[in-house]
């Protein structure tokens, strides 16, 4: 009797806590976010969330009156998370593109910067294209516009995917790879640092707009529609009003909105 | 008369067993036809959901790669079983030697690699050792540190090796001490009792550990994927990195189902193999 008793409760506060969770309060956006993509989202050293993607985020949330709360979630999984509900919308540097819009919608671009190879400074390395990477082991993350150039443009070289930003930088570093694709903000944020003083930008790549489209987006469900639409006039008015200006000057010396 | 009558001219028949008695519905049968069911149920939902899921283009598309990750797993595993194998035997020695010098080795390396994760132990090594390149260039092992699958090898192998020597430390343990005095009795050399006389029966505990170690080896050498190892699970993540449709985890499922499937009955024909002796019909 106890112990039906017992699981009835926990059955009744189980129901409870799923209740709260799938409450949707109008005014709260649950934002997901990677967090090991420096400088755009990262977690300090502190543990909490900062970089270009978030303070944007907090500036629109601002902006659309809405309280904000973020989630980190694993690169890979982070579609498939915001399908399931568990955010509900990914600002985290996320390419436009068409494979991504089968399954999900996009805001407008809120930042559009170009991808580039990263490579030891001693390397020999002369430029970006297939032939001067010919027989070369290329790193990129997974699952990214990066990993889908390197795979259907450098069909001659050997490339490595790598679950996150972090550790094809140590594979650089040390020497087992040979060169890495990524955002030419991200690789050359890494080199300014002390830990990427080993390697050097050997130049940025033309984008493709089948692979890289047209910059990065805030992915959101196909069905909210209307939540689309307050975050691209949250964008528009935070490129307006200044308030965009000032969160790129805090992170970068040029203007990563793109043309 | 003579002795002839007292041999046997004809075999008496054998007698039909006695009926077995009637089968009644029981609490605990109808409990079990019913679990049964649940699970019959299940399987055919699973069925269901990847025939309805079918998609020639992904399946076109997806399915190779996965097979080839398969057999990626396949060579992790053999590998490090193998290398793991072989390791575990002075390990093994060493765990059950009371030399000062070879069983605190012997435990220390148990218990380093039985307590911590596999998945650090791979990080560690493939980043870890693998960030002083100079190091292994002047012992002229870079060649080595440098791929990620001998990396993985190696973990594995390091890892799998401790609980190998626990499995067979502990069965060869398990073995009366009198079967060494009898041995020894008979004149029985220390190593010719142990091939023939301990081993034999130290085989039959330490068999479904292994099979079990086996089957948790195959499962855990999804782990390969974070040193660009890609594996069955590494190409289903792949697969499901682009498509966003859960299918491709049934498949992977599956593929490991079979995979674990054909371990079991290997284990099977072993030790229906090393326990002939003690099987009554056996002749």
């Amino acid at each position: 009797m106890k112990l039906l008793k017992s699981a009835t409760l926990a059955a009744a506060m189980f129901a409870l806590a799923l209740g709260a969770a799938t409450a949707q309060d109008a005014t709260k956006v649950r934002i997901g976010t990677e967090g090991a993509y420096p400088p755009f989202n990262f977690l300090d050293s502190a543990g909490q969330l900062q970089g270009f993607d978030v303070e944007i985020a907090k500036a629109l949330c601002d902006e659309m009156k809405v309280e904000c709360e973020f989630v980190t979630q694993d690169w890979d999984g982070i579609i498939p998370a915001l399908l399931a509900g568990k955010f509900d919308a990914i600002i985290a540097s996320m390419s436009i593109n068409e494979e991504r819009k089968k399954s999900v919608d996009f805001t407008g671009k809120y930042y559009n910067t170009p991808p580039a190879v990263a490579v030891p400074k001693d390397s020999t390395v002369a430029g970006v294209s297939p032939e001067d990477l010919k027989g070369l082991n290329v790193g990129a993350q997974g699952s990214t516009t990066h990993s889908t150039w390197a795979e259907k443009v450098l069909t001659d070289s050997t490339v490595k995917l790598y679950p996150t930003a972090d550790e094809y930088k140590l594979d650089l570093e040390n020497g087992r790879l040979d060169a890495v694709v990524d955002d030419v903000v991200v690789l050359s944020d890494w080199i300014k640092s002390d830990a990427g003083k080993c390697c050097k930008i050997v130049g940025t790549i033309t984008p493709v707009m089948e692979i890289h489209g047209e910059g990065a987006g805030i992915a959101l469900r196909k069905e909210d529609t209307e939540l689309k639409e307050k975050f691209n006039a949250a964008i528009q008015a935070i490129r307006a009003n200044g308030k965009y200006e000032e969160i790129n000057k805090k992170y970068f010396d040029f203007d990563v909105y793109g043309g | 008369m003579s002795d002839a009558a007292f041999v046997a001219t004809a075999a008496i028949p054998s007698a039909a067993p006695p009926p077995s008695p009637r089968k009644h519905w029981t609490g605990s049968r109808i409990a079990g036809t019913l679990l049964m069911g649940i699970w019959i149920a299940l399987g055919i939902g699973f069925a269901f959901l990847i025939v309805g899921g079918y998609d020639a283009e992904k399946v076109a598309r997806y399915l190779p790669r996965i097979i080839g990750g398969v057999w990626v797993t396949v060579q992790l595993v053999v590998l490090s079983v193998v290398f793991g194998a072989i390791l575990s035997i002075p390990i093994t020695l060493g765990r059950l030697s009371y030399n000062w010098v070879a069983a605190p080795l012997a435990f220390g390396f148990s218990y380093f690699f039985r307590g911590t994760p596999l998945l650090a132990q791979t990080f560690l090594l493939y980043y870890g050792l693998g960030s002083f390149p100079d190091l292994w260039k002047s012992l002229g092992l870079w060649w080595f540190m440098r791929e990620a699958f001998y990396c993985a090898v190696l973990a594995f192998s390091l890892n799998t090796a401790a609980y190998q020597a626990e499995i067979l430390a502990g069965a060869i343990r398990s073995v009366p001490r009198g079967q060494w005095q009898a041995a020894a009795s008979l004149g029985l050399g220390r190593y010719a009792t142990l091939r023939k006389v301990i081993l034999p029966q130290a085989m039959i505990t330490a068999l479904r550990p292994y099979g079990n170690e086996i089957v948790l080896m195959i499962k855990g050498s999804a782990i390969a994927g974070i040193v660009t190892v890609f594996d069955l699970m590494g190409e289903t993540r792949y697969a499901y990195s682009k498509t966003y449709d859960f299918q491709v985890y049934l498949w992977a499922a599956v593929l490991y189902f079979l995979m674990v499937e054909v371990l079991r009955r290997v284990w099977d024909a072993f030790e229906f193999r090393l326990t002939r002796h003690l099987r009554r019909d056996a002749v």
